[in-house]
């Protein structure tokens, strides 16, 4: 049985936990570290932490809420957002977090990801791409919460950042961000067709038959963001929540 | 006291916290006196080895570490990178290695992958070759986080621990009197890894 990492992505602003839809109407969801306990007693694969401000702002990562994060994660940790310096990455691996997520910085500097990865290894790169769908339904690049747009295709950006040296790719559609409408499958099959490292997809999942469909177009791992804080039933209300090991094997493990 | 072995590479920080969740103490170092009197060893690592063999050598950690594990016989503990340095040679850098183990580091044979992506990066249950202070049970089945593109092939069968599957079976821990070596990181692996440091810290070979 192949085991796929089913991974939360926690989005953080001004040291809050927040869900965002389309990343924007940034909705308070709670306190990350309650978060983060419950998902350690839930035993998830893997967290990301993602601050949502810090790139847009141009502020430093807020490496107190990062340490103290990091000190009750007992799964692998990725951080992301304002990372722009090989510094700030090393602050934040001597935290105790095992991946950095860099976003805006790689389009701005790719030289940033082959120095880390020649210093802490591919596997602790990790390269978020973000594409919006535009009105005549073609995928557009963006960067810095959005803000920006880019030229080049997602494929060839996710080639761009596996040649630079990074260890795995998440592809996040905005598009998709807080609708829980299933991911954008094509997307994951572009991406992942022309890169040989794991392409994770962030963006539209709502349960485990969206995880199985990301794997069959081509996902190595699923991250999702609404679903795990949402109940699914009600989206108006918070529930942190995670899928059962039996589960997982019966509606994922079991059918890849 | 543990000494979590601090030369240059690695998420030390993960390994402290979860000495201290499972109830032991802990220090990081790189310092020759420190690590000269520690009861314990963790070897730790996560990049490069040709990188992670330079540093131990340059920082002059390498005959006293020979020292305090095979002479003196003081329990160590490797986890990823620190658990492929115990090899005799890696095909990452073309390095020797402590040679701790008649066995050799490789890199994933891609052709025997069936589609799968390297680096290994993800949760697996392993295996068990025989019981061992550090995992008892034979039958259980435990999961652990692995992510690394080498991995370690011993000459010794006696010296294999546990095997894991991705894409092929492969040797993911080997051990030997007061030397265990593990490629998983139980320091991010819930309370299956939390056991494995318990059992450490109570570990008298």
């Amino acid at each position: 049985m192949r085991r796929i990492r089913v991974i939360p992505v926690l989005g953080i602003d001004s040291g809050k936990l927040v869900k965002t839809v389309s990343f924007r109407n940034p909705n308070y969801i709670g306190d990350p570290l309650n978060a983060i306990k419950i998902f350690n007693d839930k035993e998830v694969d893997e967290l990301v932490i993602a601050d949502i401000r810090a790139s847009k702002n141009g502020t430093e990562p807020d490496y107190n809420l990062i340490g103290d994060m990091a000190g009750e994660c007992f799964m692998p940790l990725a951080y992301g957002g304002g990372i722009r310096t090989a510094d700030q990455a090393k602050r934040i691996f001597d935290l105790g977090v095992e991946k950095v997520v860099i976003g805006s910085a790689f389009l701005q500097q790719p030289d940033l990801i082959g120095q880390l990865a020649a210093r802490y290894g591919a596997q602790s790169v990790v390269v978020c791409i973000d594409v919006d769908k535009g009105l005549l339904g073609k995928w557009k690049v963006r960067s810095v919460s959005g803000s920006q747009k880019h030229d080049a295709t997602p494929d060839v950006m996710a080639r761009r950042a596996a040649d630079a040296g990074a260890g795995e790719i998440v592809i996040h559609a905005i598009h998709k961000d807080g609708s829980m409408s299933g991911y954008d499958l094509p997307l994951i099959q572009a991406v992942s067709s022309v890169v040989g490292i794991p392409v994770v997809p962030l963006g539209g999942a709502r349960g485990t038959e969206d995880f199985l469909a990301a794997v069959k177009a081509g996902a190595s791992a699923v991250a999702a963001s609404s679903t795990f804080v949402y109940n699914r039933n009600d989206v108006r209300s918070i529930l942190i929540n995670y899928p059962s090991q039996k589960t997982l094997s019966a509606e994922l493990f079991s059918k890849v | 006291m543990i000494v979590i072995i601090d030369y240059g590479l690695g998420n030390l920080a993960s390994i402290r916290n979860m000495i201290r969740k499972a109830g032991g103490k802990s220090t990081i170092s790189g310092d020759p006196e420190v690590i000269r009197g520690a009861e314990k060893l963790i070897l730790p690592g996560v990049g490069h080895f040709g990188a992670g063999m330079d540093n131990i050598r340059s920082r002059g950690l390498e005959e006293l570490l020979n020292e305090k594990v095979l002479q003196q016989g003081v329990p160590v503990l490797g986890i990823c990178l620190g658990m492929q340095l115990m090899a005799r040679h890696s095909e990452e850098g073309d390095a020797r290695g402590l040679g701790w183990f008649d066995a050799d580091v490789v890199h994933f044979d891609t052709a025997r992958m069936e589609g799968l992506k390297v680096p290994h990066m993800g949760w697996n249950e392993v295996k068990l070759a025989h019981p061992h202070v550090l995992f008892p049970d034979v039958q259980a089945e435990e999961r652990f986080y692995f992510v690394h593109s080498y991995h370690i092939r011993c000459d010794r069968p006696q010296d294999i621990q546990a095997e894991v599957h991705y894409g092929y079976d492969f040797t993911c821990a080997v051990s030997r009197d007061n030397i265990i070596g593990v490629q998983f990181h139980p320091e991010k692996s819930h309370r299956f890894g939390m056991e494995v440091m318990e059992r450490f810290i109570g570990w008298n070979p």
